[in-house]
């Protein structure tokens, strides 16, 4: 169906608001994400955490390219440069050279450096996977529960305040624990992570819901959802045409803070020993094992320590900047 | 669908009313009901304009989303082009809604601040799936002329707009359909003094063309003085007074109209010495807990005892005139109108 836009000609000379005419020029508009972007580039703190966040994916993506450049294979055994009977690697510093450049692990001679860089792989692949989770969950049910509000908000916020006040590491010690060796088609650690992945990020969801359901509830009282609605929309295209693109920037701000709380809780995992088995290194699971021996090989904790915290510290300045250059209250 | 005559009614309400549940607790028992329109009969005539008068509060905006169907009446009847529309779900309301569109009060909150120009006067093509001859981009930038904005803005955000060009983009994504109704909602009480005047010209030129029907809300007689046909005026959810525009300003019969005029300034001086101010006094009494009989016998300076116990009927004293009161004001001799 068409609609006859034949306007009569004298419709065209609707006169012009002022100040407008000195509007020509660029054309292009500048949206609320592009003005975001310009405000972030100059917050260099958090470009330096965005850029510390970037060298440990790339880290973590080429681990096997980095260690061939830089080590020697993770799993490798030097009891050669070990000091027989105090365990600990020959020499001052625990070993550090350019040959091993965060040192020996006690006992066994294994490449610190490459252990912490492979660490990394699973520390991240663990917080990004479980995040992405409870953000999805996390999002569609604060919309559900805004937007529909009455019974519907009820229900999904009683069932956050219940996940909120569920032990979860408890839990979690618990569930990984009893984790068989073979299951839904996966084995060993690939299942561990899978399950890691789940628990962590079925349980981080109310996070993310509670504040996407409190901002959806003040979007929806805005008149341009009356405007779509006025014009035949449904509920599905308010949620996503309409609603969503409004969310983005909480989404963004709390998705980027929630990746260090699942990068700890997965260190700590690993660190009780519930995590992904050894020899796979791990973070926490070096942590675990270092803080036996910290008085005589310190290096064996600072560099995962190190790598744990600048981690967090890196996506939480990341994410306060994110948040300032998206803050509605600064437009 | 029927087109009806010029002259016969688009839309006709009844009985109107609104009540919203008051609930509380942990069972959410209904402990009340804010009665935010309670009785509204009137009826537009296609191509006129008719006003919507009151102070703030006294749901003028909840009547103009009874309208529109934002909101389903409590009870009563909205028939509109022929359509009881008064209950119809969404999805038979759907198609109808080509032919009444809302503009709303706020500018800044009825446009989607993450959307382009070209998108939000874009969306009732995409949301009714019409198509348009030259393709929407087209047609979106005819709309933007049409209302006195540069086409060529298609591409820029909300935020990059003045207040009273946003209600511009805002008329222009109600033109989209070719409406028969708008109900503007205080179209221009949130813009400067200075932009008023344009915004209201601009519905004026549109109806002209486009040959709309129109009820413009407003919360001061002096606004919609210009355009309104007819206008209503309201108090706590029902009509006090509804008359011919002329009528109405030359001789308001009812003692809240008179309230209200006062607040707007006369032109002439002369006549300014004849009418004394009056002020209103004492609050707006709460929708939820209106007083009985006469709504407006708590703040009424000619209330006797009949005002409380008995309510006065909307009836015609004058052809074309309709007043709620028992003790209306009198015509004043005639005079040459001015
Ligand atoms: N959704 C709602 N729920 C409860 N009360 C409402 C709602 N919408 C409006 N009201 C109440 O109804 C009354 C009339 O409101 P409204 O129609 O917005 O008045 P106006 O537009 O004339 O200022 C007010 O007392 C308001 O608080
Ligand atoms: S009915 Fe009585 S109280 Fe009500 S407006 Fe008229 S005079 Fe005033
Ligand atoms: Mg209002």
């Amino acid at each position: 169906m068409t609609v006859p836009l034949d306007l009569p000609d004298s419709a065209r000379r609707a006169k012009p608001e002022a100040g407008l005419a000195g509007m020509g020029g660029t054309i292009q508009g500048r949206s609320l994400g592009q003005i975001a972007w310009l405000r972030l580039r100059r917050d260099r703190v958090a470009l330096a955490g965005g850029l510390v966040i970037l060298v440990l994916v790339l880290v973590a993506i080429f681990a096997p390219l980095v260690v061939r450049l830089l080590g020697h294979p993770p799993t490798e055994f030097h009891e050669d440069l070990i000091d027989p009977s105090l365990q600990v690697a020959r020499g001052p510093r625990g070993g550090i050279s350019w040959d091993f450049l965060f040192g020996l692990e006690p006992v066994n001679g294994r490449d610190l450096f490459s252990r912490v860089v492979y660490g990394a792989r699973i520390s991240l692949l663990i917080a990004f996977l479980a995040t992405l989770l409870s953000m999805a969950i996390g999002t569609t049910m604060g919309i559900v529960a805004g937007y529909f509000g009455g019974w519907i908000d009820t229900v999904i916020s009683r069932l956050m305040d219940l996940f909120l006040a569920f032990p979860l590491l408890l839990f979690a010690i618990a569930l990984v624990g009893v984790i068989p060796d073979h299951g839904f088609g996966l084995s060993g650690n690939t299942l561990r992570v899978a399950m890691l992945v789940v628990i962590i990020g079925f349980f981080g969801w109310p996070y993310i819901g509670r504040i996407i359901r409190g901002q959806t509830l003040s979007l929806r009282e805005r008149e341009f959802v009356d405007a779509a609605r006025s014009l035949g929309a449904r509920s599905p295209y308010i949620i996503v045409r309409e609603l969503l693109p409004n969310l983005v920037a909480p989404i963004l701000v709390y998705t980027t803070l929630l990746i260090p709380t699942n990068v700890l809780f997965e260190a700590a995992l690993s660190f009780l020993g519930v995590g992904v088995q050894p020899p796979t290194p791990t973070w926490g699971g070096m942590l675990s094992e270092a803080s036996r021996l910290y008085t005589i090989a310190p290096n064996f904790m600072i560099f995962p320590g190190l790598a744990i915290f600048v981690t967090v510290l890196a996506f939480n300045l990341l994410g306060d900047g994110l948040r300032d250059a998206l803050d509605p209250r600064a437009r | 669908m029927s087109t009806p005559e010029p002259g016969g009614a688009l839309l006709s309400v009844s009985g109107l009313r609104k009540h919203f549940p008051v609930r509380r607790g942990l069972i959410r028992h209904t402990v009340g009901a804010v009665k935010a329109v309670d009785g509204l009969d009137f009826a537009v005539t296609t191509g006129e304009t008719m006003a919507l008068v009151g102070e703030s509060g006294c749901g003028k905006t909840t009547t103009g989303r009874l309208l529109t169907r934002l909101l389903e009446p409590t009870a009563g009847s909205i028939v509109f082009d022929g359509h009881d529309i008064t209950h119809l779900s969404q999805s038979r309301m759907r198609p109808l809604r080509r032919d009444i569109q809302m503009i709303f009060q706020d500018p800044y909150s009825s446009l989607n601040p993450r959307h382009t120009v070209g998108t939000i006067v874009g969306a009732p093509y995409r949301l009714q799936k019409v198509r348009t001859e030259h393709g929407v981009k087209r047609a979106v930038q005819e709309l933007l002329e049409l209302v006195g904005l540069n086409p060529e803005h298609y591409n820029r955000y909300p935020h990059e707009f003045s207040g009273g060009q946003r209600q511009r983009i805002g008329i222009a994504r109600t033109l989209a359909l070719r409406p028969k109704l708008i109900v503007a909602d205080e179209p221009v009480s949130a813009l400067d003094v200075s932009i008023q005047a344009q915004v209201i010209n601009l519905l004026a030129d549109l109806q002209d063309e486009l040959e709309l029907t129109y009820v413009v809300i407003a919360h001061d007689l002096s606004v919609v003085r210009h355009i309104a046909d007819r206008v209503a005026v309201m108090y706590l959810g029902t009509l006090v007074e509804l008359a011919d525009r002329d009528s109405l300003y030359a001789a308001p019969r009812h003692p809240y109209t008179v309230a209200l005029m006062s607040a707007v300034p006369i032109p002439e001086p002369s006549r300014r010495l004849q009418r004394d101010r009056i002020r209103l006094t004492g609050d707006v009494p709460s929708p939820l807990n209106p007083p009985p009989a006469c709504r407006f016998h708590t703040r009424c300076w000619k209330a006797q005892p009949v005002c409380r116990q008995t309510e006065p009927p909307l009836v015609e004293l004058t052809p074309g005139h309709q007043v709620a009161c028992h003790f209306p004001e009198d015509v004043p001799p005639a005079t040459p109108a001015g």
